[in-house]
This record gives C-alpha cells, structure tokens and sequence, in this order.
C-alpha cells in the first residue's frame, strides 16, 4: 500500500493585483476582472506533498479541489509539478458555500478517497483570508491536524516530523498519520512546472471539459487513461443537500464598505539616531511593531 | 512574477516563423513518437504548443529565479573548495530549478531522454536565459556538448552519457590551453592508450575552461605522438565520477562572474575517446564551434535586450529639466537605434538557427535511411547558408550587445556607473561575447571567404526576389541600390589581388554584408508583421550611413598605404 497524499487547493481570484474594476457595485469580488491563479499557499501545500513524496518513493499525490469546471487547471498545474491524480468537484448545488459547507463537501471527498495517510492545504486562501477550511475538515473527517507547517522535516518511522511558524518561535511536533497539515506562506515555494510533465499532461480533461472538444481528439484518451481527470458532483459524494451551497452556509453578508485611507496626523522627525530610536519605541508601545 | 518569454513578444513571432512546419515536421518524422513516449506531440500545432509552453517555464525560472540571483552570483562568484569548483548560492539555485524541471538535454532525441526541441526553441531558451543571467547562460548552453556526443560517439557511449543530461548532467568543452587559444592547432594535453588497462588516459594542463568542473566534459588531447598539428588530436569524454582532475584555479573576470573559469590538471585521467582519432579538432571541434558560435548569438541578444530593458526603463523614469529624458532626441534616438539593433541580431540569429535546423536534421535522417536527391540538395543548401549566417551573426550580435549595453549606461548618466543597477554587470558582462568562441577578428577571417566567392552576394539577391508590400518598396530601392555598391567595392578590393589588402579591409567588407543582410531580414519581418517596419526603417538608414562610410574609407585608400599602418 502505498504512502497516499492528498492536497487540497483552490482556484482563486488573484486579489493581488488588483485594478480599478476588481469589486462590483454590490460589493461582491468581479471575478471576471480578476487572472483565475492557484491560491499562493496552496501551491506552498502541494510543495510540501511533493517533499514527502522525495522522501517516500512511490507515494502518490492527488490533488482536490471545488470549484466551477475551469478550477480543472489547479488539477493540471498540479500534475506538472508532480502530483499523480487529481479531482474536481464540481456541481451548480455548491454554489456560494462557506467555509461549514465547503469544507462539508471536502470532508466527504476527503473520505471516499479513504484511505489516505496525509491531507495537506494552504493555510489560507487569498480571497477570503478565514483559515478555517482545513482545520474544520480534520474535525469533519476525524483525523489530527497541524496548522501553520513550515517545514516537513522527515520521517521517525512511520510518523511525520513537521516544523510550525509560531508568533514569536517555530516547534516540531510529531504526528502519527492520518494527519491534516495546513502550509503556511513562509513554507518553501512550490517547484517550476516539470518540462516532460507538462506536455503529458496538458492534454487532461474533465468530462465537462472533454465534451466541449471535438470528437477527434477524444481518440488520445482511449491511448492515455491518465488523461482522464475525476470530476464529482454533488450525487457522487452523496452529500445532504441541505448542508451545502447557501443553504449549508451559516455565513451571510451584511454589508460591505469601501474603505477609504486617509492621512489623519503627521509626524516630522530628523535624521538622528535619537530620533529614529524614538519612533522604534513610539512604534513598539503602540504595537505597530512587535 | 516575471516571465522573460511572455513579456517579449519578439520571441513567439520568430517561433512561429513560417519555417517552422517544415523543419518540425522534419525533427518529429511524421510524429512517430506519439506512441512510444507520454511526452511526444500528436501533431504540428501540439508541438508547437509544446514549444511555446515549455519557452514559458524558462521565461518564469529566468524571470523569477535567474534574474533576481544574478547581482549576488555576480558579487560572490564560485568558489574553489578542495580542488572542485561550488557554485554560487544563486547558481545553484538556477541550476537546480532547470534541473528539476527537465529541461537539461533539450534538443537530445527522446531515446535519450531529452525533449527532442528543434535548435530554434532551444536558442531561444538561451536567448531568454542570458537576458536574466549572462554568466548562467553558459552552464545552459552548455548542453551543447550532448549534441556532440549525440552526433559523432559510438552508439554504446551515447547509451551511457546521454540520459545523464536530462536527469541534470553539466558539461564543459575542455579546448583552451595556456599556449592554444585561437591556434587550437597547437593543443598540447596528451592522450595515450594504456595497453594494460584498456584505456585512454589523459595527461596536461587545461586553461580558460568555462564550466571546467562538470559532470561530463569533452576534452581536446594530442593522441598522435610527435604532431604538431590539428591532424593529431583526437576528442574525448572524461566524467568526474572518474576523480582524476582537479581544478587548480579559478580565473577572477571582467564579466559573466557566475560562470566558472577554470584551469584545469589531469593526471592519468581515463577518458573514452569521442568517434575516430585525429579528427577531434578537424571534424568534432569544427562542428561544436559553429553551435558554440550560434550559443554566443543567442547570448549577446538576450543581453542586448537586457540592456535595453533597463535603459527604456530608466529614461521614462528619471526626469531631468522638468521632463522624463526619454522626451529628448538625444536620448530617444539612441533606444530607438537601439531597438533597431536589437531586433535586427536578433532576426539573424533566428534565420541562422533554422538553416541550422534543416541541415541537422536531414543529416540525423541521412543516419537512417538514404536521402533523396532533393533531400540532399536541400540539405546542403541549408548547410552552406548555415555556414555563411554564422560568423555574421557572431560578428555583429557580439559587437552590437556591447554597443547596447554602452548605450544603455550612457543613458543612465552618472547612476549607470554605480553598482546600484545592474546595468554596469550587463556591460561587463557583455564584453566577452566578442572575444570567446572566436574573436569579431576571426568571425571576418571566416566571412571574408564568402564576400570573395559572392555566396552573401548571392543569398542577398534570393533575399531581393521576395516580393514586398508595396509600403516596403522605399527600404527595397535602398537595399538594391546598397547592394550594388556591395558589389562594386567589393570587386575593386579583390581587383588589387593583394591577400593583405584584402585583409585589411576585409572587415569593412564582411561589414557592409551583414549590413544589407540585416536590413533584408527586417524588411521581411515587416513584410510579415508591420510593426517592424519601425526597426527596419531606422536600422536601413544606419546600414546606409555605416556602408557609405566603409566604402569611402576604401575608396580613399590605396595598397601602399598600408605601410604607414605596419607596426
């Protein structure tokens, strides 16, 4: 049996490179005036997965994600860098999901794919900041997890040694698997795309995907299984209805401002010593610093 | 997040050149590949795609890896720790990015593992490479080497050296003695077989050696024993597993920091001898040189357009007398020169690259099975302009990236002399590109020839056939008419049959060459796509200037004024 990774990552709006047109008038995120990228930490949680798999030969990597049928080019990104399978979940039903009902649908993916020896995510995504996804599918799914990682330091038998980024400090912890390990920023940046993986790959389709081609090229499939890329919906993971989507979503919006900066008082300082160690201590009572 | 191949829209217009189908066609072999390797492309416009995707993960290691590395590798250089060379933090870094991702072994068939890339993808890799890092260029360029092995080693040698590229295998070409720089003739490092071990083992002293530490490096020996000349050298494969040389020193340089120089000791060393004896200088080197020459192009464009960057930048930047100095003819005129410089080498070196292209290939294929009549005439066609392309390209590509990057500093006045921006390593780095591969002296000593047997008259008038749109027929007339003057200056230098005076002045000749060849280019870039019709005005009307100059120094000059030049 073979060491089976899984990482979850989402497709997401880039929020940083914002333009003048990146919020509509109602407040919600314009994603069609923002570049679909793979969320920054995930790519740090898929880097992780390949570091354990160096160390593991023959371990697999599957990459998860939820989103509309474009979302499919996480999964491809994912297997260029050296992921080996990938899933899509996808289905109208799991539109506006919060962070319960997204991860309710993961936990679920998560657990058909049972059994599995770690589950790896970014500790965050760039378009919603809540760092709850991760955690709250370890409780969905029963298993430990370790937030913030920033290292995966190897291997004490058959336990994981992971190093996580505190506040003011970093510690190893130990854990047995099945373990869940959210990644976070300062972790190691993910690998360049694989030359070689990238043109065997770039071919991959979902079935949403496959039906928008023609019919010639569906020929390369029948040759190459692995083209093939697993799509769920919401009958595949025989999940409630009732907890997914909005309804699943205790999370509603209330308002939304635009928050406009302004410049409320001045200081004039000179170019002394005294008077930068002054402002380094204004700055430390103030906990602007520190 | 910077991606050198996508934010250089030159790049996917020369990749798309219409050439191209016939000369991946040729390299894929009716894409045959398709069932044997996951990799191999299904058709044309797959592997087209392919080129175009994989151009893109070079574009983002040299945009967001190489580029930002390059002022550290450069302020540290490698180190030399118990006679073996450590790159600097960044170059191991860069290499070990290229390494991860595959890309070693770009042109290799893919029995060997590589990604069986035609030369015009894999130039433009360098080309994109050397824009980032100058000095890295060289440790990827460098895989040149496996070409060699792949062309002229037995076919058990290839199975045990070629799969190494891909899996991250450097290499170096180990020439240069301290008494055989441009006289290779003279390489001294002895090769003997050892009659009790069953091998070759070789014996001497390495110098300039630029990469000299590699895993897997071609080595240039004296196996005939009492020769003096190129007919006694033989080419080797020495691999460090071996442990049998050490680096002695590394050169401290002008430029190209990152790269390491190296003088190299080998004692007893085994090595496996490359083909067959005494045509290691003659049939291999010869052959290595010409795409070590195409390396140098490829180099000296990407820091041409490196330079540029950084002088376009900065004059729409810095504001003097109430206004950004990009607003002042002065400063204008010099970028859009230039741009006109830059896009001009970089046509040659693309043009150069696909005869290189077609000839190869026909002649992997004549391995196989035997070539038609028009094949062969093809072939050698290819091979001759191949041939001709070169020194031209290595000639200007190398002098004009150092007038760029001259330029460049210039337009960044007194900060330009500063180490606060890179342009001051672009510009030392810049000045090996006319030296090493053969000298701008040399590149005319091998052009001059086909001024004498009119081949460049030759190719220039094919180039003159190309109908144009009719908005290009002003730059044509100059061309014609440019051409003509070619013609004459030329006759009236090989009038005096005189060698010295031919060679005095070969340089100008070789000059007003690639001057119209240039300009032919980029009136056919324009003819293609009109936004170099910019490029192809501006550099027509340097060519003219440049040309009406060099005739007029030899007009004014006659054979015995050479004696007051004599040293």
């Amino acid at each position: 049996m073979s060491f089976k990774i899984l990482v979850l990552a989402k497709q997401v709006p880039d929020t940083r490179n914002v333009g003048k047109d990146a919020m509509k008038a109602d407040g919600t995120v314009n994603r069609a005036a923002l570049a679909a990228i793979f969320n920054p930490e995930d790519l740090n949680a898929l880097e992780f997965a390949l570091r354990v798999k160096d160390q593991k030969p023959g371990a697999e990597i599957t990459i998860v994600t939820m989103g509309p049928p474009r979302a499919a080019e996480i999964i491809r990104e994912g297997l260029y860098r050296g992921a080996d399978h990938g899933v899509l979940i996808t289905d109208r039903k799991f539109a506006g999901s919060d962070t319960l009902a997204t991860s309710y649908a993961l936990s679920l993916a998560v657990k058909k794919l049972a059994p599995f020896n770690l589950v790896v995510a970014g500790r965050q995504a760039i378009d919603g900041d809540t760092a709850q996804v991760g955690p709250q599918v370890a409780e969905k799914v029963n298993i430990p997890q370790i937030t913030y990682a920033e290292e995966f330091v190897g291997f004490n038998g058959d336990k994981l040694q992971i190093k996580r980024r505190l506040e003011r400090g970093v510690e190893v912890l130990e854990s047995p698997c099945p373990v869940l390990v959210t990644v976070h920023s300062s972790a190691a940046a993910c690998r360049v795309r694989n030359a070689k993986l990238l043109m065997k790959y770039k071919h991959a389709k979902t079935d949403i995907e496959l039906q928008e081609l023609s019919e010639d090229y569906w020929q390369i499939f029948e040759n190459r299984p692995y083209l093939k890329l697993i799509q769920w919906s919401v009958e595949d993971l025989q999940a409630d209805e009732e907890l997914l989507g909005l309804n699943g979503s205790p999370t509603k919006v209330k308002t939304i401002e635009n928050v406009v900066f302004t410049q409320k008082d001045s200081l004039k300082m000179g170019a002394s010593d005294g008077e930068i160690n002054k402002l380094m201590k204004s700055l430390i009572s103030s906990h602007v610093l520190g | 997040m910077a991606n050198y191949y996508n934010d250089n829209e030159h790049l996917k217009f020369h990749l798309n050149h219409p050439l191209m189908k016939r000369i991946v066609e040729l390299k894929e072999d009716n894409f045959k590949d398709k069932n044997l390797y996951d990799y191999a492309p299904l058709d044309f416009e797959d592997a087209m795609d392919n080129y175009d995707k994989v151009l893109e993960i070079i574009g983002e290691i040299s945009g967001d890896i190489m580029a930002p590395n390059a002022e550290e590798v450069d302020h540290f250089g490698p180190e030399l720790i118990h006679n073996h060379v450590k790159y600097a933090r960044g170059t191991q870094e860069n290499l070990d990015a290229i390494i991860q991702s595959k890309l070693f072994g770009m042109s290799l068939p893919r029995e060997y593992g590589g990604l069986n890339f035609p030369i015009v993808p894999y130039v433009m890799s360098a080309e994109i490479v050397s824009r980032a890092d100058a000095g890295f260029a060289n440790i990827w360029g460098l895989q040149d080497c496996a070409e060699t092995i792949h062309e002229f080693a037995s076919e058990e040698m290839k199975t045990k050296y070629l799969p190494r590229f891909n899996e991250g295998a450097t290499a170096a070409m180990d020439l240069t003695e301290p008494d055989a720089g441009s006289d290779l003739q003279a390489v001294m490092l002895k090769a003997h077989f050892d009659e009790k071990q069953g091998v070759w083992l070789l014996n001497g002293v390495k110098r300039f050696i630029t990469n000299g530490d590699a895993d897997i490096s071609l080595v240039l020996a004296r196996t005939e024993d009492g020769s003096q000349d190129a007919r006694g050298l033989s080419l080797f494969v020495y691999d460090k597993k071996k442990d049998a040389m050490k680096v002695r020193r590394i050169e401290n340089k002008l430029g190209i920091k990152g790269s390491p120089t190296c003088e190299l000791v080998f004692k007893d060393a085994p090595a496996e001898i490359i083909g067959d004896r005494k045509f290691g200088l003659i049939t291999y080197v010869m052959s290595l040189m010409n795409s070590a020459r195409l390396g140098v192009g490829s180099q000296s464009v990407g820091i041409a357009e490196a330079a540029y960057h950084e002088a376009l930048k900065y004059a729409n930047e810095r504001a003097q007398f109430g206004k950004p100095i990009i607003k002042f003819p002065a400063v204008y005129e010099m970028l859009s020169n230039m741009r006109a410089k830059t896009d001009g080498i970089r046509s040659m070196l693309y043009e150069t690259a696909r005869y290189v292209d077609m000839y190869k290939i026909y002649e992997q294929i004549a391995k196989k099975r035997k070539l038609s009549a028009d094949e062969r005439k093809e072939m050698k066609y290819y091979q001759k302009y191949a041939d001709l392309f070169t020194p031209v390209l290595k000639l200007f590509s190398s002098e004009y990236c150092n007038q760029i990057a001259y330029d460049s500093l210039q337009i960044h006045g007194g900060t330009g002399y500063m180490k606060d921006f890179s342009i001051e390593r672009i510009f030392r780095d810049a000045r090996i590109t006319n030296i090493y591969e053969g000298t701008s002296q040399l590149q005319v000593v091998a052009a001059i020839r086909g001024v004498g047997n009119k081949s460049y008259l030759k190719r220039i008038k094919e180039f003159e056939e190309i109908e144009v749109l009719p908005e290009l027929d002003y730059l044509k007339k100059i061309l014609q008419k440019l051409t003509s003057h070619f013609a004459g200056i030329t006759a009236k230098v090989y009038d005096e049959n005189d060698e010295e005076y031919i060679d005095f002045h070969a340089r100008r000749l070789v000059e007003i060459a690639g001057y119209i060849l240039i300009g032919y280019l980029l009136m056919h870039d324009a003819n293609l796509d009109l936004k170099y019709r910019k490029s192809a005005d501006i550099f027509i009307r340097m060519a003219r200037a440049e040309i009406t100059r060099n005739i007029s120094y030899i007009n004014n000059f006659s054979p015995r004024d050479i004696s007051d030049f004599k040293m």
